[in-house]
This record gives C-alpha cells, sequence and structure tokens, in this order.
C-alpha cells in the first residue's frame, strides 16, 4: 500500500477537529465525489479581529484526504484570515510529512476548501480553476490535463520540450509513451505529426565514486537545474548543508495551487539520487510552515 | 496476531505441501528437462506429472494442450495475439466491459492499432445481455474473450454457452478463469472454450506461473518464439520450480473443491449476512446467487474504501478496495462503475475474498470489527447525519467542481 509517513498515520487515526462545527459561520465544500474525495471545512470566525477561532472538517476520502484535512484544522487555527490564504497546499502536505505524489491532491483539496470557506464568510463566489487529469509523471507528481495543456500554449513538438517545460517525464522515463500520446494527439490537431527524437543522454553518474565537493557540485547543479521553474512560480530553492545522507534546502514562496507546486521535494529528491547515483534524503529548513504551525495553540 | 487474510483473490499463500514438492527443483533436481541426460530427465518428468495434474483440475482432453507460461497475464496475452495474428483479415475483437485489466489494456492497445473493439454492456448485477453478444458475432470477428469469474464481485459470466454461440459463428473463444481455476470444477473437454488462461498464485501455488490452456486443433502462433519447450508453443526453458508446485497445486485444488463449495462459502455466506444485518446502508455488489463461493463484495455508502481498508489493517485484517485512492487513479473501479453502482457507494465497496485456510474464529472477529470501522469513518463524512445519511444527502453535501 501507500509510503505514508507516520504523521499522516497519526493524523489519520486520530484526527483532530473532526465533526460538524454548530456555530460555524464560513463554510467551505469542495472535492469531486467521482474522485473519491470531498471535504467540507467549518471555521468560526471572529468578526472583529478576523481570526480563525475555530476549524472543523467532514471528509469523504481516503486516509491522507483525511489526514489532510486533519493538518489543515490545526494549521489554521488562530490564524487571520489573510494569513490563512496565504497557506498552500505544499505547507499542508510538509505539515504531514510529505504524501505520495499520487495523493498531493489532497493536499490541493484543503488549500480549496480553506479558500472557499474564505470566500463563503466574505459573500464572495469562489469557483475553481482547476482541472485534474490522470497522472502520468510520478517521479514529479505530473498529471495529462497540466502536460496538455502545457503542450498546446507552447506548442512543443518534443519528449525534450516537455521535460524542459514540465518536468514530466524528466526522471525514471517510464511515462513517455504517455506523453508521446499527448504529443502525438496535440500535434495531430495542429495538422502535424509526432517523430520520436532521442532525448539527449545525461552523462552517467558514477555511484559512489564521488569526493566530497564533487558530489555537492552535482548537488548544487540539481538544485540549479529546478531553480528556473520554481521561480517561474515565484518559489526558490537553495541548499543550506549536506550532511552525510541528508540534503538540507530552504525552499521559499511556492507558486501556490497551480499544478507545478507538486514539483516537490520528492521530485527533486529523486532527482537528486539519480544524479548522485546513491540514496538521499532532502529534508526542506524551512522557518515558514513549521514555525507557523508549532505556534499554534 | 497472526493476521486475517480475507484477500485471496489478489494473492494467495503457497501451500506447504506445495513447497516442499518445488524445493528439490531449485537443488539437487536442477537439470534442463531439455537435455538427454539424467540431471535433466528427471525434471523432464516432473514437467509431464505436473502437466497432467493441469490436465485433470481442467477436465482437458489431452495432456499437451496445456501450455506453461509465466502468469495469468502472458496467458491472457498470448491468447488475444495468436487469435489475431491466426485471423489477419479479421478486425474485430469482443470483450466485456467488466474484463481485468490483462484484457482491458490489451484491448485498448489493440484499438489504437486499428482494431474495432466491442465491449459487451453489463447490467447492475453485471450481467451481459446475450442479444447484444449474439448481434456482434459475425466472420468479422477474430476473438471474443470473457472472464469465467469476476475477481472484484465474482460473479460468473455464462462461458460456456457464449463458447458454445462463439463457436456456431465461426470465432475463437477465449477465457480468463484466473480467479476460478481452483474454485469451481471445469470440464474443457465436454466445452466449445478454444483458448483458456489460468494463474499459478491464485491458488496456493507461486507467483509468476501461469497456464494457457489450447484446445487441440485450435490455430496458434506462438508470442515468445525460441527453443523448441512447449512445442515450440511458447519457448523459454521451463521455469520447472514453479511448474512442479502448479501442479501441486492443482492436485490439492482438486482435492479440495468439495470443501471450497460448501465450507468456504458457508463461512463466506456468514460473512456477508453478518455484516449486512449489522451495519445498514450497505449492500452485496454483482450477481449473489451466481458467484464464486469465496468471494463477498460489499458497498458501505458514504465511505471511502482505502479509509476503511486502512482501519481493517490497523485490526490485523487484510480485505480489498474498489475505490480510487487505492489504485492512485481519479475514478473508482471501473466494475463497480459499469454496474451503475453510484460514486457515494462505488468509492466504499469492499472486497473480501477466502480461502480454505479461512477460519470460523476469523470470520466471527471480521463481523464483530467492521460495524466499528463503519460507523468510525460514518462520523468524519459530510454525507453522514448524527445516526444516519443526512436527509438528502447528494444535496446537502454537493461540493464545488464535481
Ligand atoms: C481475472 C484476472 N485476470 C488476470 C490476472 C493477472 O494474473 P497474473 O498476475 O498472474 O498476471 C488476475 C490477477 O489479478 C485476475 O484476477
Amino acid at each position: 500500500m501507500w509510503d505514508y509517513s507516520d504523521k499522516v498515520k497519526e493524523h489519520f487515526f486520530q484526527p483532530r477537529n473532526a465533526g460538524p462545527l454548530a456555530d460555524a459561520n464560513a463554510v467551505g465544500d469542495v472535492g469531486s465525489i467521482s474522485c473519491g474525495d470531498a471535504l467540507r471545512l467549518m471555521l468560526k470566525v471572529d468578526p472583529e479581529t478576523e481570526t480563525i477561532q475555530q476549524a472543523q472538517f467532514q471528509t469523504f476520502g481516503c486516509g491522507s484526504a483525511i489526514a489532510s484535512s486533519s493538518a489543515l484544522t490545526e494549521i489554521i487555527k488562530g490564524m487571520k484570515l489573510d494569513d490563512a490564504l496565504k497557506v498552500s497546499n505544499q505547507d499542508i502536505a510538509d505539515y504531514l510529512d510529505g504524501l505520495p505524489p499520487e495523493k498531493m491532491h489532497c493536499s490541493v483539496m484543503g488549500r480549496e476548501a480553506l479558500q472557499a470557506a474564505i470566500a463563503n464568510y466574505r459573500g464572495e463566489e469562489w469557483s475553481d480553476d482547476h482541472e485534474e487529469g490522470a497522472l502520468i509523471c510520478k517521479c514529479f507528481a505530473i498529471d495529462a490535463v497540466l502536460i496538455e495543456d502545457t503542450v498546446r500554449a507552447n506548442n512543443l513538438s518534443t519528449m525534450e520540450d516537455v521535460i524542459n517545460y514540465t518536468k514530466a517525464g524528466g526522471g525514471c522515463a517510464s511515462c513517455h509513451e504517455g506523453i508521446e500520446e499527448i504529443l502525438a494527439k496535440v500535434l495531430a490537431e495542429r495538422g502535424e505529426s509526432f517523430k520520436p527524437v532521442p532525448v539527449k543522454a545525461k552523462e552517467a553518474p558514477k555511484p559512489g565514486k564521488l569526493t566530497n565537493l564533487e558530489r555537492i557540485r552535482r548537488i548544487e547543479a540539481v538544485l540549479e537545474s529546478v531553480r528556473p521553474q520554481l521561480q517561474r512560480d515565484h518559489g526558490d530553492i537553495e541548499l543550506v548543508d549536506v550532511d552525510g545522507k541528508t540534503v538540507y534546502v530552504s525552499m521559499t514562496g511556492a507558486c501556490a495551487g497551480c499544478q507545478m507546486e507538486a514539483l516537490t521535494l520528492q521530485g527533486i529528491q529523486a532527482k537528486l539520487m539519480e544524479e548522485l547515483g546513491e540514496l538521499v534524503k532532502l529534508v526542506p529548513t524551512r522557518a515558514g510552515s513549521l514555525a507557523r504551525a508549532t505556534s499554534q495553540p | 496476531m497472526q493476521g486475517i487474510y480475507l484477500d485471496n483473490n489478489a494473492t494467495t499463500r503457497v501451500d506447504p505441501a506445495v513447497v516442499e514438492a518445488m524445493l528439490p527443483y531449485f537443488t539437487e533436481q536442477f537439470g534442463n528437462p531439455s537435455s538427454l541426460h539424467s540431471f535433466g530427465n528427471k525434471v523432464g518428468l516432473a514437467v509431464k506429472k505436473a502437466r497432467m495434474q493441469v490436465q485433470e483440475l481442467l477436465g482437458a482432453e489431452h495432456e499437451s494442450e496445456i501450455i506453461f507460461t509465466s502468469c495469468g497475464t502472458e496467458s491472457d496475452s498470448t491468447a488475444i495475439l495468436s487469435a489475431l495474428k491466426a485471423n489477419p483479415e479479421r478486425r474485430e475483437i469482443i470483450t466485456t466491459v467488466l474484463e481485468h485489466p490483462a484484457i482491458l489494456s490489451l484491448y485498448s492497445q489493440l484499438e489504437k492499432e486499428g482494431y474495432a473493439a466491442h465491449y459487451l454492456k453489463v447490467d447492475g448485477k453485471g450481467r451481459v445481455d446475450m442479444d447484444e453478444y449474439k448481434r456482434r458475432l459475425s466472420d468479422k470477428v477474430a476473438v471474443v474473450s470473457v472472464m469465467w469469474a469476476n475477481n472484484e464481485t465474482g460473479s460468473f459470466f455464462p462461458v460456456l454457452e457464449m463458447a458454445e454461440l462463439a463457436n456456431a459463428a465461426g470465432v475463437m473463444f477465449h477465457t480468463d478463469a484466473v480467479q476460478a481455476v481452483g474454485k469451481v470444477p471445469i470440464d474443457l473437454k465436454s466445452s466449445k472454450i478454444d483458448m483458456l488462461s489460468l494463474s499459478g498464485h491464485k491458488l496456493h501455488a507461486p507467483k509468476g506461473i501461469g497456464v494457457l490452456y489450447l484446445k487441440r486443433g485450435v490455430r496458434f502462433r506462438p508470442l515468445l518464439r525460441g527453443g523448441h519447450q512447449e512445442r515450440g508453443r511458447r519457448a523459454g526453458t521451463e521455469n520447472t520450480a514453479s511448474i512442479v508446485a502448479l501442479g501441486k497445486a492443482c492436485e490439492m485444488a482438486l482435492a479440495a473443491m468439495q470443501h471450497e463449495n460448501t465450507e468456504v462459502r458457508r463461512l463466506r455466506d456468514k460473512l456477508e449476512a453478518g455484516i449486512l444485518a449489522r451495519v445498514p446502508h450497505a449492500f452485496a455488489t454483482g450477481d449473489v446467487t451466481n458467484r464464486l463461493p469465496n468471494t463477498s463484495n460489499i458497498a458501505f455508502e458514504y465511505i471511502e474504501g482505502e479509509a476503511i481498508l486502512l482501519l481493517l489493517n490497523k485490526f490485523g485484517i487484510a480485505a480489498s478496495s474498489g475505490s480510487a485512492c487505492t489504485s492512485g487513479s481519479l475514478e473508482p473501479s471501473h466494475v463497480m462503475r459499469a454496474m451503475g453502482i453510484p460514486y457515494t457507494a462505488a468509492h466504499g465497496t469492499t472486497r473480501f475474498s477466502l480461502s480454505r485456510y479461512t477460519t470460523e474464529d476469523e470470520i466471527d472477529r471480521v463481523i464483530q470489527v467492521v460495524p466499528e470501522i463503519v460507523a468510525q469513518l460514518r462520523k468524519l463524512s459530510p454525507y453522514w447525519g448524527e445516526n444516519g445519511p443526512s436527509a438528502e444527502p447528494e444535496k446537502d453535501f454537493a461540493p464545488v467542481y464535481a
């Protein structure tokens, strides 16, 4: 079954803040029953200070959907609405010590419930702009809709383009058949046909034979290679330290809500392992979300 | 605690007697059955014995109709692709919407390659419309593939009758009997079934061994060409230890056939009745009067299957689910959707599949645990009120972007 973190399991087996909230003045119902995940988030907001005094949830969904809902309520309790709006799905995933790529959408659902609830409180219409497709790239958690949209918007025509624009297919390469099908379909719409061009082979890593310096250079090169993507979404990543098998990085302002966000630590970690030819653990030393979560009562 | 294993449609434990039978073929009996010397010769005889044990379980007329393969999936692919190669001018293929991915993914690939695939629809209990089937049969059809028993619900398709109809129309008929073999009596010699797939790991033999039954005289084109193994129909040096194991497992399954259809069935019925009596808003899916003796698939409304499995697992109970989340896909089981089970129930379908090792104590324990788990999850569900579903569940909770 899924490789859930202990934190996910804990929040699933003992969910915090579960059940209806009678005097809620902000309610967000989101999710998709066809996908098997739906969530009602109920908040009690103090109108004077716009502070979330109480947050409760009801969730129809899997282990990580319930855990993400529970984590969300813990994160936002005591926050001001404007601060709560800044909580990203990555914050929820981080709070749970990560989610499997197939399950990142559970954290997205949490964030959307929060936006919907706040919109409800403010009397605004909330509409969702996110459409989810079948998961294609498991290394970087990228779905078919994102790939297809990117291929169309940027007139992409090769596998390498797709890897460069979306990261999809840039890891283990098992999903290349699926990506080729998307390319073929979009190219056919433009009246072109898909011609396979070999993806340039990367220099093979020499496992375990790296000097410390080489190793750090490679780590930096990997981080450098993902930075443009993150920066495009107003985020960034920096190397903080390397301690044995643990690589510490600091991440800032991941683009909340967009699917790029799924280009997460897991994806980068997979790339690092591939480049270094060894198992490493990528650990964020992000002050932001953790401090926020633990400082709440 | 040992754990209560009710996921025997996923895979089974290898019977200790089967392990014992296969072990010598890793050590002193390591020879290649094709070799002429005595190292190989004995192994060749053991493979022959295993072939006869499989033949017996299937009620096949000839021992040479048994072809050993690496798994059920290979048998399925070999059968379908052989039929297409043998009938290159026929460009239509028939199957049902309820098949295992071993058939469905292959068919969808064949569609991309230009074949016209017809997927027979089913009703709420998962039964095909025989009139639609008859209409589809023609001399343009290369092959029909219909599973003997469905892996999720255990329900049977009328494969004997469907094979007769195909035969009368001059169309090859294949059945994926991976779930049926060893659980229900089969007599292929009196049937019109041309090809049948089975998989060892569903009947207490190891994983990675399967069989394709090929009726004598049915035109065949191998998937793997090479050496003369399996009379040139499946090249590659035989997996002798697993073949011997499968033979033993078939012998044991035949001996236990009576038990499977009385005692295992009784326990399954007790489990299902016990759960349904204690859990409101739950129902058994599939054609419950016409199914495998070991399978019960129950839909628990308003909760999700992966969450059910995680909680069952905490009590040491292993089952499986048709929810989207357990497979990482976006849709719940295609089987439940095809039968028209609503989403609020399809995601909560839970399959309990027993074996001849299942005990009464285990069943009693599951009957006791399941209602608590369901109640616990329903407390979290936005579709659930104080003591039952909210007044109008799908209206009271209608999330955005459904
Ligand atoms: C109906 C059916 N067909 C085919 C298979 C695939 O068998 P194998 O795992 O041996 O390839 C299975 C196993 O899950 C099955 O249930």
